[in-house]
């Protein structure tokens, strides 16, 4: 009976429950609720656990896989550390809405049919959006509203596909499916909007680096990864998803190489990294799908270590800007060491869970001899060392003495932090640890001499490239233009042109009315008015002799008659 | 604080830096020889060149990093861009 239980009810409970909760029982319900939560993950059977009746379908609301699972288990475990980073800091209706937002990342997991699926999905966008909001900055509200703008419209196109695939087919059932017409081109297009793949990447960058300390760690878990699963689940093996994976990757790389605000640094590195998993989903093979879901298991880690490690720094400093902190590591070792932990391991060094997640995606396109994507791949690895394995660390932490001296994380922060390092180089260095609970079989070595070499090779030589172009890489105060410049500015723009064009012309319709009903009113007093003193009233006002009157009817019954005889 | 004799973390010190820099060619150049003895597969052919990943890696990197600058001479704006509206507004 309680392996029937959907697991993403406890955390919505959890969720309700943080506001009205004081004290040390708030404290017991966030970090108790994200571990009960994943021992009934684990209860979850595989295979469609019951379905109930809901208008003419059947609802599949628990339906448990290995991939589900593994998801649905990074997604809890990311909640349960994500609260202990945020429970001392953070405002309570930032974890609510936090708590909320894992649930329905874990609803997504455990989704066994598209109706459910696009419920959690919402659930998502709406809890997201407050945790966005919750900045509490003038500009965490406007990005909030246009990160909901997006993530709505997404959620309009993702139901235009599940509609026109559940009209079409007849089926609600999650399975394997390919791009070929218009209804599962807008299934897709929905959940590549929710991965920040192109032409929308910019709606990451905008809004996760204008949440709060703690929020931006929660945000960075949840919404990309869940589209991933949604897309190994849906289109594994759609070639499409290879090339719009290689611009990710490079895109995050560029965009980083140009920002200065540090938080944005490591949002557009999460861009560069679902690029790989979007990639690996493109290619399909079991070993890819395997890399897909490990990469984005390990990835959820150290990249929530990261924002961690910059929520630290935002939280202590106030400051958000590369131009504005330097040399921190003096007084903030423990988090310097955390970040330089997660620095490591999104660039993929040996010994760090990087390393044996992102290489089964670079195997899965040599095995299928994709000379290309392959080498594209390895060319990333270096430009992600370039933009976040060493760029974050060395300008917050090393670069110069900014002369600040914060004190180092609080102790939760810190503990949160620790977990997720150590984690970080425990699946480095005990590769199996994951492996076992990955899709398929996993046939794949880590660790041999020449693959281990010839990474060392690639990233100690970005990283002497990096020195070398220092020069080349002085941060600037300045932003980026992106796609979102199409809407921001250009839509904002025709909107006034329409505004003032609507104001020009409404002003002369009423004008022509104005002139038209005052001359009505002109004519009126000529007519009927009783005029003033001394003048002659209107034609109808005047008071006529019995005679004329007389006469008139006269005329108007001869009328008649001639009328009534022709 | 005002001791004048205050010596800055050991790690910024500019001999820690020189010999940090030292230690880091020694390593480079390290990697690069230990390909005569370490086989590296070569899934394409030119991934088994001896340095291959020492070069492809500086390179593209010096490619990623051109590419950023030019890049930026085109999309980099002031921050407070969005909030005058655009270029000209």
């Amino acid at each position: 009976m309680l392996e029937l239980i959907p697991p993403a009810i406890f955390m919505v409970v959890a969720a309700m429950l943080i506001g009205p909760a004081r004290g040390h029982l708030r404290t017991v319900i966030v970090l108790a609720a994200p571990l009960v939560t994943l021992w009934f993950i684990w209860q979850v059977p595989n295979g469609v656990a019951y379905d109930v009746a809901f208008l003419d379908y059947r609802i599949e609301p628990l339906e448990g896989s290995e991939v589900r699972r593994l998801f649905a288990t990074i997604f809890a475990l990311m909640a349960f550390v994500g609260g202990l980073y945020a429970f001392r800091q953070a405002k309570w209706y930032e974890l609510s809405a936090a708590y909320a937002y894992a649930a329905g990342a874990i609803g997504v997991s455990f989704a066994g049919d598209l109706i459910t699926l696009f419920l959690y999905w919402e659930l998502m966008a709406l809890f997201s959006t407050v945790v966005v909001w919750c900045g509490g900055t003038p500009e965490a509200r406007q990005a909030g509203i246009r990160y909901a703008i997006m993530h709505l419209l997404g959620g309009v196109i993702l139901k235009v596909g599940i509609e026109g695939v559940v009209v079409h087919t007849g089926s609600i059932d999650i399975q394997p499916m390919l791009a070929n017409n218009f209804d599962t081109w807008m299934m897709l297009a929905g959940i590549l909007i929710n991965a920040a793949a192109p032409p929308v990447s910019a709606w990451l960058a905008d809004s996760y680096p204008t949440s709060s300390a703690t929020g931006s760690v929660f945000l960075s878990a949840f919404t990309t990864k869940t589209a991933i699963l949604a897309l190994i689940l849906l289109f594994p093996g759609e070639p499409v998803l290879i090339g719009i994976g290689l611009f990710m990757v490079m895109y995050g790389i560029i965009y980083a190489l140009l920002e200065n605000d540090i938080r944005r640094i490591l949002a557009y590195s999460i861009v560069n990294q679902v690029g790989f998993m979007v990639c690996a989903v493109g290619i399909g093979t079991q070993m890819a799908l395997n890399g897909a879901a490990a990469h984005a298991f390990a990835h959820i880690i150290y990249k929530a270590l990261l924002f961690m490690s910059a929520g630290v720094v935002v939280y202590r400093t106030g400051m958000n800007r590369c131009t504005e902190v330097g040399g921190l590591f003096r007084t903030m070792p423990l988090t310097a060491i955390c970040g330089i932990i997660g620095a490591l391991a999104i660039s993929g060094f040996p010994l760090t869970s990087g390393f044996t997640t992102k290489t089964m995606i670079s195997q899965a396109a040599a095995d299928e001899s994709l000379f290309y994507v392959y080498m594209l791949l390895a060319a990333a690895s270096a430009g992600v060392f370039l933009h976040a394995g060493i760029k974050f660390p060395w300008f917050v932490f090393f670069q110069r003495d900014s002369g600040l001296r914060p004190k180092d994380a609080p102790w939760n922060m810190g503990a949160a932090m620790v977990i997720f390092a150590v984690l970080c180089i425990l699946l480095g260095v005990a590769p199996d640890l994951l492996y076992r609970f990955l899709p398929y079989p996993v046939d794949y070595e880590a660790y041999t001499p020449g693959k281990v070499l010839f990474y060392l090779q690639l990233l100690m030589f970005s990283g002497l490239a990096f020195f070398l172009l220092l020069p080349l890489m002085k941060r600037t105060e300045t932003i980026s233009l992106d796609t979102d410049w199409f809407w921001r500015v250009l839509l904002y723009r025709l909107g006034v042109r329409a505004y003032r064009f609507a104001a020009v012309a409404g002003g002369i319709v009423s004008a022509a009315v104005e002139s038209s009903l005052s001359g009505i009113g002109t004519a009126a007093r000529r007519h009927l008015g009783a005029g003033k003193q001394g003048t002659r009233p209107g034609v109808f006002a005047r008071a006529w002799p019995i005679g004329v009157t007389a006469l008139w009817i006269a005329v108007l019954l001869t009328g008649y008659v001639l009328i009534y005889y022709f | 604080m005002n001791e004048p004799q205050q010596q800055d973390h050991w790690l910024a010190r500019p001999a820690t830096i020189k010999l940090l820099w030292r230690m880091f060619i020694v390593a480079l150049v390290m990697l690069v020889l230990a390909q005569a003895f370490i086989y590296v597969k070569g899934y394409f052919g030119v991934d088994g060149w001896f340095g291959f990943g020492a070069v492809f890696g500086f390179l593209s990197c010096l490619a990623m990093v051109l590419f950023a600058k030019a890049l930026g001479y085109v999309l980099k704006r002031p921050e407070d861009y969005y909030e005058r509206g655009g270029d000209d507004a």
